[in-house]
């Protein structure tokens, strides 16, 4: 076996084996390894297959922009992770990885044809085949597409880890911790100020930390040794926290950041103890001090893409950092300075190297330097072939016409086993526009660089556009004193000796004596993105880059087109013939990395999703056997079976016996507000519909409450308790909302007004007797009342004790039975609800859910805002014409009332709907039609609220029906999907006309 | 996710905050006597600009308290904050 493991590093230890499983196949690596380190130590950079054309593709980059190295992790356990990049997960005993898409295995892929069949699959290639036949779609094409879609597989158990959310404020956040993001980080602890630093690996240091060049010195320091020093130092610094696994996700406005930190990602499966998994950092930082660096470009020419081609940055770092060589045989492909370092590293450690350059000479110190150590250096070259199916093996290269638009003279092939290309740095300026800035373009060497627009945000480093040492060094140091207001830093006199770089060439698409519809040079490794795609598009017309982009899906891949989107626009440019910089760029939107749902979602999940609120008196409904039902964030008891009775018989006999003796219903969730004040009858007076200036003294009256554009929003019964004194109720699910609309006007319309609202939902409990019991029973529990009609009408109200606690009592019915409610203070609610259970036995009082309370009033024709009205129903179309004053001047939603289209006289109308056969129910939602033979259908209606009343024996629904009102005695049909029903349209009171149950 | 501060107790994170759309659009005081156009106009019309709104803003999950934004929808500064009733500091 080779061994590919040629350079100790203080970053691997070599003491610690690590094993691990790749596809099935056991490995070692070292304590420190990534899982793409350990991979290409043991020789193996095919790790994964193309979206498209299932490529076999290799290991290509060593961070978080790696577009092929994607792999599902812990497959087949609660753990299993789809899409991580072998380049950023730390190597830990006993992982399990595997290749995504391909099958049966990434060595032999049946979805290789699709390379063979590339022609016939260009890009738009799905909106423009699976348009026909028609009939192909639904049994070919879809399910075709669905098996081929996606990348990895989900986990399907419920995520068995922790995940949290922390809160911080800092004075200045730094974002990476490379050799800027430290010399910022130093410079705003030191004076004062409480700092933050993330940084995404688990070390700091970025690039220079693996720098031994005698090219790059800092005070007479190989730079790697210098940063060594600064970060030893930096820890020991009180005002800095130093977080590192930490990569930022978002960059809102006003400085609030969102970052991930990975805390036991990195463990052994058996280590990781129950411990949090990753915790999201939420911060509001004063001043952000973004120091992100660069990212390496890639070349594009024709098979770009084999196993074996790399970044040549990476390649360094895989040798300097991790120790592994990623061949022995290696060609350097580049068009700038930096890619010699990888060359001089190489060399130094006795590797075979040579290098094609695109341009024509350099003569920079650290060319010299590979010339001196006897590296062959093709000039003014360029790569026009790759070979090797499964892994690279060779290449061919040709010169370059003068203006590099073309080839010329003979093809020259050159062995080798890792080809590494280098096509310069692009800026990862992310960070800068997810905040809202703007972006210059810099011709010289074809970069989007910042430009500042806010004063509490910096660039610093290669992502602001300096590459070389001693502008990074100078530079950072500069612009932090500026924006810290800091007069000196120990970064003043700091020396500096780099090579610098001083001949540019850039082409973006390299030329080839291969046609260009025969090339395939890839842009987006993952999505299988070609420059001919790109090309195509412009031909059939796309211009914007957004277009371009979705059409070729050229960036859309889980890389988030990190290595692509430059050559894309670059392409774009140079086919279309403007310049680079007018093109604009494609949103950079958050995240940066991908984040885990757990991460996002923190400890909101099972019982923690949402608040539960429950009554004082739920304990009582789940000993009784309640079902309950979710209305808004309440539990409200559904309905009590007895025995192993189902809904339906349950509500019936619920119904039944709240019409025929006596029944009960825990009423508390109703929204109660508190009005004091000396205009509170003013107020109501303008919130509702009818006239409230002359309601007495403990009397109660019903209210609807309209928008401003007259639809009906809220309802229920207001009590008033003294001169200037009401109680409101609202439905169960408007109360918050009614609450802030109030507050609304008085605050901002009406501020004149003397009236102070109080919301006291939760203070008071409710129980709700009716039935022609109900005046016994509460004469039972309140035996010195006297519940006479004439000392306790209809709609009003007493004061009352029970023991010594104080309660009201509101003679109010939503049933249409004689009712009473008796409210509460919330502690003492259960043993009224108890005391009124056990008074109540002898008439056999029967607790009742919601769904009996929606029969009741449906049989008596009261509406339930919510469900009966959509934000479309005005009190006319409910046929409630008597609760609107004709004498009030205004009140909310009047004028409404008479606009053109609300006085129309077909518009959807509340009515009663009775079915020719008594025991069909109809289902609520149903459509109505009036002439079932005339095509299209005219819908004119739908059924609103539909229950079978066991008091009436049939079958009773209300409905919205155009011009609904006029209809009353008229056939209509309600169509099923097997059946039509034949309805006939009522009043929409179907019991007790005459209110006499009421007043019984 | 915005700053704001808020003119009754200061600043404060955007989640705790609604917005209440356009401000200083005043209820007509006579409805009745508004045609069908010109309550429509204040029912329905509002703007959407791209540059310097004054909007109504909620203190929903604080004070509960309703004031007015000056905001630049396309860069989201806030210029100020007021209290209703008062004139906006810019015009």
């Amino acid at each position: 076996m080779i061994k590919y493991r040629v350079n100790k590093t203080k970053h691997v230890d070599q003491t610690k084996t690590v094993s691990f499983d790749f596809d099935g196949k056991s490995y070692h690596g070292f304590d420190g390894d990534t899982l793409a380190s350990a991979l290409l130590s043991n020789g193996v950079h095919l790790v994964g297959r193309s979206f498209k054309y299932h490529r076999p593709r290799g290991i290509m980059s060593s961070g978080s922009e790696e577009p092929n190295a994607i792999c599902q992790i812990n497959e087949n356990t609660d753990l299993t992770e789809p899409n991580v990049r072998a380049t950023e997960i730390e190597l830990y005993e006993g992982l399990k990885a595997s290749s995504q898409n391909c099958w049966p295995s990434v060595n032999f892929d049946i979805g290789g044809i699709n390379n063979f069949i590339s022609p016939f699959i260009p890009a738009g290639f799905y909106y423009k085949t699976f348009m026909w036949p028609k009939n192909f779609w639904k049994k070919i094409y879809e399910p075709l597409i669905r098996w081929s879609a996606g990348l990895g597989k989900s986990p399907t158990k419920p995520d068995p880890e922790l995940y949290d959310h922390k809160h911080v404020h800092c004075d200045v956040l730094i974002i990476g911790g490379g050799i800027s993001g430290i010399i910022a980080s130093k410079i705003a602890s030191k004076n004062n100020l409480k700092t933050i630093l993330i940084e995404d690996k688990n070390i700091l240091g970025g690039s220079t930390i693996f720098q031994k060049n005698e090219n790059y010195k800092i005070n007479n320091k190989y730079s790697g040794e210098w940063i060594d020093e600064e970060i030893a130092e930096l820890k020991k610094l009180d005002n800095l926290t130093i977080k590192t696994r930490t990569s930022l996700a978002a960059y809102h406005s006003y400085n609030y950041l969102l970052a991930k930190e990975n805390i036991s990602d990195h463990l052994p499966l058996d280590k990781r103890n129950g411990d949090i998994r990753q915790r999201l950092w939420k911060i509001r930082a004063d001043k952000v001090i973004v120091a992100t660096g660069a990212i390496e470009r890639p070349l594009v020419f024709n098979n770009n893409d084999r196993p074996g081609i790399m970044l040549a940055n990476s390649v360094k770092k895989y040798l300097d950092f991790y120790g592994v060589s990623c061949g022995f045989n290696n060609v350097i492909f580049t068009n700038n300075d930096s890619a010699y370092e990888t060359a001089v590293s190489l060399k130094e450690k006795g590797i075979s190297v040579e290098i094609i350059d695109i341009r024509k000479k350099s003569n920079s110190k650290i060319v010299k330097n590979a010339e001196k150590l006897g590296v062959k250096i093709y000039w003014n070259s360029t790569v026009v072939n790759t070979f090797g199916h499964r892994k690279i093996n060779s290449i061919e290269i040709m010169n370059l016409s003068e203006d590099g638009s073309n080839i010329v003279g003979d093809k020259n092939k050159i062995n080798c086993d890792c080809l590494a290309v280098s096509g310069g740095w692009t800026p990862m300026v992310h960070m800068h526009t997810q905040s809202g800035g703007k972006l210059d373009f810099r011709e010289n060497d074809q970069t989007f660089i910042p430009t500042e627009i806010d004063e509490n945000h910096i660039n610093v480093g290669s992502c602001n556009g300096d590459f070389e040492l001693e502008e990074i060094i100078n530079n950072t140091n500069k612009k932090v004193k500026n924006f810290l207001k800091v007069s000196e830093t120990e970064f003043d006199n700091t020396s500096v000796l780099n090579s610098k770089e001083l001949d540019k060439r850039n082409i973006w698409l390299l030329p080839n004596y291969i046609s260009e519809g025969k090339c395939k040079s890839f842009i987006d490794f993952q999505n299988d993105s070609t420059a001919k795609d790109i090309k195509l598009a412009l031909r059939e017309g796309f211009k914007s880059i957004e277009h371009v982009k979705r059409y070729t899906t050229t960036g859309m891949a889980t890389d988030q087109g990190k290595l692509s989107n430059m050559h894309a626009l670059g392409i774009i440019a140079d086919t279309a013939g403007v310049k680079m910089g007018t093109l604009g760029t494609t949103t950079f939107r958050p995240p940066f990395t991908p984040l885990t749902f757990g991460s996002i979602v923190g400890r909101s999940v099972g019982k923690f999703f949402d608040i539960i609120r429950k009554t004082s008196i739920h304990e009582w409904h789940s000993q009784n056997n309640a079902k309950f039902e979710n209305v808004g964030q309440w539990k409200r008891p559904w309905y009590y079976p007895v025995n192993d009775e189902g809904l339906h018989d349950a509500v019936q006999r619920e119904s039944k016996a709240a019409r025929d003796s006596a029944g009960i219903l825990d009423a508390s969730t109703l929204g109660k507000i508190d009005i004091q004040g000396t205009d509170s009858s003013e107020f109501l007076n303008r919130v509702y519909t009818n006239a409230w200036s002359k309601l007495g003294i403990g009397k109660c009256r019903y209210g609807l409450m309209l928008n401003e554009d007259g639809m009906v929003y809220d309802d229920g019964v207001t009590t008033r308790l003294g001169e200037n004194h009401y109680l409101m109720t609202t439905t169960t699910g408007g109360a918050a909302n009614v609450l802030s609309k109030l507050e609304d006007y008085l605050q901002t319309e009406w501020p004149e007004l003397d009236v102070y609202l109080t919301s006291v939902t939760d203070h008071y409990s409710t129980a709700s007797i009716c039935g022609p019991n109900s005046k016994k029973i509460l004469t039972k529990i309140f035996p010195d009342k006297d519940f006479s009609d004439e000392a306790f009408p209809h709609m009003s109200y007493q004061n009352a004790k029970i023991d010594e606690i104080n309660c009201r009592i509101m003679r109010i019915s939503f049933t249409g039975e004689l009712s009473y409610e008796i409210n509460i203070e919330s502690k003492y609610g259960k043993s009224l609800w108890e005391k009124c259970i056990e008074v109540g036995k002898e008439f056999k009082i029967t607790p009742y859910g919601t769904e009996t309370m929606h029969l009741l009033r449906a049989e008596k024709g009261f509406i339930i805002v919510g469900q009966d009205t959509d934000g479309t129903m005005t009190p006319i179309d409910l046929q409630m014409d008597w609760i609107v004053s004709k004498k009030k001047y205004d009140f909310i939603g009047k004028r409404s009332l008479y606009r053109s289209d609300t006085i129309r006289e077909d518009r959807k109308q509340l009515v009663g709907l009775l079915t020719d056969d008594p025991n069909e129910v109809l289902e609520e939602g149903a459509q109505i039609v009036s002439d079932i033979n005339k095509k299209p259908i005219e819908m004119i209606g739908h059924v609103t609220s539909s229950y079978f009343s066991p008091n009436l024996n049939k079958s009773i629904a209300l409905a919205v029906v155009k011009s609904g009102k006029k209809m009353n005695g008229q056939k209509l049909i309600v169509p099923m999907e097997n059946k039509k029903i034949n309805v006939i349209v009522s009043d929409t009171v179907f019991l007790d006309k005459e209110n006499k149950r009421i007043n019984a | 996710m915005f700053l704001i501060n808020c003119p009754y107790c200061g600043e404060r994170d955007q989640s705790e905050f609604s917005c209440g759309g356009e401000a200083h659009i005043v209820r007509p005081k006579q409805p009745t006597e508004l045609s069908d156009d010109q309550w429509a106009e204040y029912l329905f019309m509002r703007k959407n600009i791209k540059g310097i709104q004054f909007e109504r803003w909620n203190h929903a999950h604080g004070c509960r308290k309703w004031f007015n934004m000056v905001r630049d929808t396309s860069n989201d500064k806030i210029y100020a904050v007021y209290k209703m009733g008062e004139k906006s500091p810019i015009e």
